[in-house]
């Protein structure tokens, strides 16, 4: 089986409203810049298959997928629309191409957010209607929920969870892709409102608008199209249950599962002397202790004591979202995961300028899929071959 | 009901029982509201419907001027090169009768819709619309038609801004 590369990146965005541009109009522009990336392939005639991420709820359309093709170059040509986050859709891609029947293949996820008037009705939309649905409030109720549970069962402090919102708010300032940089204290997140006990306003990532769309390629084309491919060693993916009676509400079970598919599938044996950096879901501030937990990068109940050391800030042991995260880059819905895994490509290709990790060469970019879901999806990448 | 079965086991449930509530059920009512962005194209496009005029783009590469318009050309896969004003005439390309609304229930004027190749643009690019002052036994392929277009203080930027396709007769050809 061929080997599968990302060779080509596009992004436009991240911005917390993009009301100049369609959705199709923000997807040929992600489009063009990434076939550019991509040694200039002219995707009428040389990609394969398409692939999409989108959520008709989050589009506001019935089958949204139909709607995709044009702007992507894509017409009579090859496409389905995966209804999840983007690395679901690499997930797909890379598998695709390991057939051995495809060798170039696109992703795209997008983001907007800005055009949906009622986001948390949508949300509440997608719980139980018999169980849960009728008794009302905002759904991220279920993050303050789980947020509680995992603070006494860790021991993981208030101050630590502020401090994920302080680190990912700066290294979002370092990262033009981030719509939410900012300089503030642990102090200001733990004063700002407590929207879910005992989750604070600052701790939720607010909301972007943005498209990002990715080239990958086997190993044969791959070295045709790029000098910088990078590698997808290995990917996962894993739901736990959407029932929230019975749902883990300590450990991120799925983002488990998905790591431990991700890494057997790149051989990975040992993630904490293996991996270089982690960019990974920071929907809420705990999630990005949680999931760092759940990806067996340490114990349960020792992430906050690694951000505290400074670990994993970007000149740390392990840097954990020097993009800045959902929380800088701001919740993209399905395109989160590819935010993450956009950050991993700049970093092992050395082209992260201001952000750059020294001597980066495996990286992991995690997903979560967001409340109410436990999905969770894993992807591991390397710019050395093994 | 068969020569075997006579009756079905349970009970029957009329629309009137779940009404009064003797069935337990939930009933839900989603609050799905978005506000979607035009873009530059569309944004255009609608504008110029309020203006009473057409607009399309075109693509030198194939030369194929397209209506709606879109900021790129799909088949070619670049930006468009310009704007072009098109006819707010045309052919009937096909058409149906929508005898009965969405839920299924009759309607007293059945809708004639129809796809209208726009005189200007290039063929088979046009678009989609109702036909109106005509009586639908008489519609035809190939049919010339030209817009209705509400009166300018009534128009908003909506497709709905021309009303319906009427028939050009000879006499005002």
């Amino acid at each position: 089986m061929s080997d599968v590369a990302i060779v080509g990146v596009g992004c436009v965005g991240f911005k917390s409203i993009m009301p100049e541009l369609s959705y199709k109009e923000l997807m040929f522009e992600a489009a063009v810049k990434a076939y550019e990336d991509a040694g200039g392939i002219d995707p009428r005639k040389d990609v394969d298959a398409f692939v999409t991420c989108a959520e008709d709820y989050w589009e506001g359309f019935s089958i949204f997928d139909e709607f995709v093709p044009d702007q992507l170059g894509a017409v009579l040509g090859h496409l389905f629309t995966v209804s999840g986050d983007g690395l679901l859709g690499l997930a797909n891609a890379y598998m695709l191409i390991k057939t051995g029947h495809f060798d170039v293949v696109v992703v795209e996820a997008h983001s907007k957010a800005s055009d949906i008037l009622t986001f948390y009705d949508i949300v509440a939309f997608a719980l139980d209607p018999i169980m849960v649905r009728p008794l009302g409030g905002n759904p991220y109720y279920i993050a303050g929920m789980e947020m509680h549970r995992y603070l006494a069962e860790t021991g993981t402090t208030l101050e630590q969870c502020a401090e994920v919102v302080v680190k990912n708010k700066r290294n979002a300032l370092a990262n033009p892709y981030a719509a939410y940089g900012a300089d503030i204290t642990v102090d200001q997140v733990l004063d700002s409102e407590t929207w879910f006990y005992p989750l604070k306003k600052l701790e939720v990532s607010p909301l972007s608008d943005g498209c990002i769309v990715m080239v990958l390629a086997s190993e044969r084309m791959a070295k045709k199209l790029t000098d910088k491919p990078v590698w997808v060693e290995g990917v996962g993916w894993a739901t736990e249950t959407p029932n929230l009676e019975t749902r883990d509400w300590c450990r991120a079970i799925y983002t488990e599962i998905a790591a431990d598919m991700a890494y057997k599938d790149a051989g990975i044996t040992c993630p904490q002397r293996e991996i270089d950096f982690v960019e990974l879901s920071d929907l809420f501030a705990y999630k990005e202790l949680q999931h760092l937990e759940a990806l067996r990068l340490c114990r349960y109940g020792e992430a906050g004591m690694l951000l505290e050391d400074g670990v994993t800030t970007r000149d740390g042991d392990l840097p954990v979202n020097v993009s800045g995260g959902c929380l800088g880059m701001g919740y993209a819905l399905e395109a989160s995961g590819m935010q993450r895994l956009l950050e991993a490509v700049l970093q092992l290709r050395g082209e992260a300028e201001g952000r750059q990790i020294p001597d980066a060469e495996v990286g992991l970019a995690h997903t979560w899929r967001g409340i109410p879901t436990a999905t969770g999806a894993v992807a591991v990448l390397s710019n050395i071959k093994e | 009901m068969s020569e075997k079965i006579k009756s079905y086991p349970g009970f029957r449930i009329k629309t009137a029982d779940l009404r009064e509530g003797k069935v337990p059920f939930e009933a839900w009512r989603p609050r799905v509201r978005y506000a979607w962005s035009a873009g530059i194209a569309m944004s255009r496009f609608l504008e110029e419907l309020k203006n009473g005029r057409i607009i399309a783009t075109y693509c030198n590469k194939c030369g194929r001027i397209m209506v709606p318009p879109r900021v790129f050309c799909e088949q070619c896969f670049k930006p468009v090169d310009g704007w072009k004003y098109v006819k707010d005439t045309g052919t009937i390309n096909t058409y149906s009768v929508s005898f009965i609304a969405g839920d299924a229930s009759r309607i007293k004027e059945p809708i004639i819709v129809a796809v209208i190749d726009i005189d200007g643009a290039s063929p088979g690019m046009g678009i989609l619309h109702k036909i109106g002052e005509i009586n639908w036994k008489e519609v035809k392929f190939g049919m010339k038609v030209k817009a209705v277009w509400k009166p300018p203080e009534e128009r908003v930027g909506s497709i709905t801004d021309i009303k319906y396709f009427k028939p050009i007769r000879e006499e005002t050809l």
